[in-house]
């Protein structure tokens, strides 16, 4: 059910970013969703790829320091109040989110929500007691 | 079972060490009156003669040597001896100004490295290891002084010089050493650099003897565990001969100064009063067995203390602690002194890398500090907040031992230069 997203620590430092994703191309590793959590100095690389094994052996590879997280992918309706139905469940239920980013969208009308919890069943038992059902990796075209 | 070179001498009694001490230093002072018109000169300068210095508790009257004298005399006003005496000439690795080159006979050279086998013996080296030696060879001292030391003992010794670490372990490798020569932070990069090409558990090390450069308690666990080694500290100045003034023994707790060669004081590097025993202050030796460069008086700029604790090893020298920073390498911020080594013992205890540089300027008239730290794995979380909270620890850990704020910058892995001599840990960029 969780997805292993791939978190690099990012010197902010130019061409940091794009040292990461030429390595990748260059692995014909594609990319799910990214965002960057930053401070002034320095900044975490979130990634989701088609191949996370192949991507973390990679950017380890290339020396840069990362850390496999579990986190689940929610398939959202890709029209307003999409969002807010799937966050109102979560508060209803308590669910405390850690963060939560977007991912590319898969031409399919839909849009997926990623989201990093402390506490993964609660957040999947909250999720499908609101009829909602996380996404696997197979979906979203992960190996 | 505790080893030494020269036991009688490294266990004698304070008596026949102040005897040789009383002696030797009553004719090294007339020594240097016949032959060097230099510090003649500042002797007279204070009224004295030979005759006012009649053993050691009468060495505090005679006046001080500094680094400036030493470039101010340079190359030759501070020899006792012709030329024609003199077989080797070694050099500061000084970034600074003119370097400073001392003059050895052979006399000079034999009991240098004298007292460097004393320190491989004390690390429990014998005729049956293998010493890796990857000080520089050349003008600084590190390689020279430990080789003939490793002659002495009798070890298979490897003039490595420093530098091509690839070559370094090949060598560790194929020919097990057993007792490995350097700069503690290139001993630090040589086990960091073994661990990452897998090379770990092909090193027969047991031993390691690092100089040269600061390096805290924490430093040297590290290094242990990394290697699975022993890490000895071993202290010179070129300007007394080079490696082997003092060594640590087994203990572990401060080095043993080689007092049958030189007689060390501490003082208050403020006023030049000698401060007594266990007293905080700057280190000054009297050589007293060199006869081409004889200093008396030698001011190091290095801040420790002297303890005359009896040693579980038997020896019986007066110890010296690590020295606590240097009186010229002390950075004086917002008022305030501040040492690298500090900086450096926090850091290891809040869990980064010894790899770390610290950027000194000066903003709109008041000074800033920024400490510049390589992340590690450990360290590393997907979460900014908690990345952030230890950022703030260390920066409060920081505080706490400096007294002042520190900007804490986090970078990239390697990103920060591996030395391969001396590292290069303080960036000044004040313009004062």
């Amino acid at each position: 059910m969780t997805i292993h997203q791939i978190s690099v620590f990012l010197e902010n430092r130019a061409g940091q970013l794009a040292q990461i994703t030429t390595a990748l191309a260059e692995e014909n590793i594609d990319l799910r969703a990214i965002n960057i959590a930053e401070t002034s100095d320095y900044g975490v690389l979130r990634l989701i790829a088609d191949q996370p094994q192949k991507a973390a052996s990679t950017l380890l590879e290339k020396g840069f320091i990362l850390s496999m997280t579990p986190v689940i992918a929610v398939s959202v309706p890709d029209a307003p109040g999409g969002l807010a139905r799937v966050l109102e469940v979560l508060a209803a239920a308590a669910v405390d989110v850690e963060y939560m980013y977007s991912a590319f969208g898969q031409g399919d009308g839909k849009a997926y929500m990623i989201f990093r919890v402390t506490d993964i069943d609660k957040l999947v038992q909250a999720l499908q007691g609101g009829g909602i059902q996380p996404v696997t990796g197979e979906e979203m075209g992960i190996h | 079972m505790e080893r030494y070179y020269q036991q009688e001498i490294e266990c004698a009694s304070r008596e026949q060490i102040l005897a040789w001490q009383n002696e030797r230093l009553v004719r090294q002072v007339q020594n240097v009156w016949d032959n060097v018109p230099y510090y003649r000169k500042k002797m007279e300068e204070k009224g004295l003669t030979p005759k006012d210095v009649r053993g050691v508790e009468d060495l505090y009257k005679l006046p001080f040597l500094t680094k400036d004298d030493l470039r101010e005399a340079y190359p030759y006003g501070l020899m006792a001896r012709p030329l024609k005496d003199c077989v080797r000439i070694q050099s500061t690795s000084g970034t600074t100004g003119k370097r400073v080159v001392a003059f050895y006979t052979q006399h000079d050279i034999d009991l240098w490295d004298d007292c460097c086998a004393r320190a491989i013996v004390a690390a429990g080296g014998t005729n049956e290891d293998v010493c890796h030696v990857c000080y520089g060879y050349g003008l600084f001292t590190g390689g020279p002084g430990l080789n003939g030391g490793s002659h002495k003992v009798g070890c298979l010794t490897l003039p490595m010089s420093s530098g091509n670490t690839d070559r370094q372990l090949q060598f560790m490798v194929d020919l097990e050493s057993t007792i490995l020569c350097c700069t503690p932070s290139y001993a630090a990069y040589l086990a960091e650099s073994a661990i990452e090409r897998g090379l770990r558990d092909k090193i027969k090390l047991k031993a390691g003897i690092f100089g040269a450069e600061a390096w805290s308690e924490e430093m040297r666990q590290d290094i242990q565990n990394k290697l699975g080694i022993k890490a000895y500290d071993i202290y010179g100045l070129t300007e007394l001969s080079g490696p082997g003034v003092s060594f640590e023994c087994s203990e572990q707790t401060g080095m043993h100064i080689n007092e049958d060669h030189f007689i060390a004081e501490i003082i208050d590097p403020n006023t030049g009063e000698v401060l007594p025993e266990g007293s905080k202050g700057e280190l000054v030796f009297t050589s007293i067995t060199k006869e081409a460069f004889p200093l008396l008086r030698y001011r190091t700029r290095d801040i420790c203390v002297l303890s005359r604790k009896p040693c579980s090893c038997g020896r019986t020298h007066v110890k010296m602690s690590k020295p606590m920073g240097r009186s010229d390498d002390m950075l004086i911020i917002k008022g305030v002194n501040v040492f690298p080594s500090q900086i450096e013992t926090v850091l290891l205890a809040q869990g980064y890398a010894a790899n770390y540089q610290i950027l000194v300027d000066r903003v709109n008239n008041s000074d800033t500090l920024e400490v510049q730290v390589e992340m590690t794995p450990e360290m590393f979380s997907d979460q900014l907040s908690q990345v952030a909270e230890r950022e703030k620890q260390l920066v409060n850990a920081l505080k706490a031992m400096l007294g002042i704020y520190a900007k804490v910058r986090l970078v990239a892995p390697k990103s920060i230069q591996r030395s391969e001599g001396k590292a290069v840990r303080v960036i000044d960029k004040r313009k004062i």
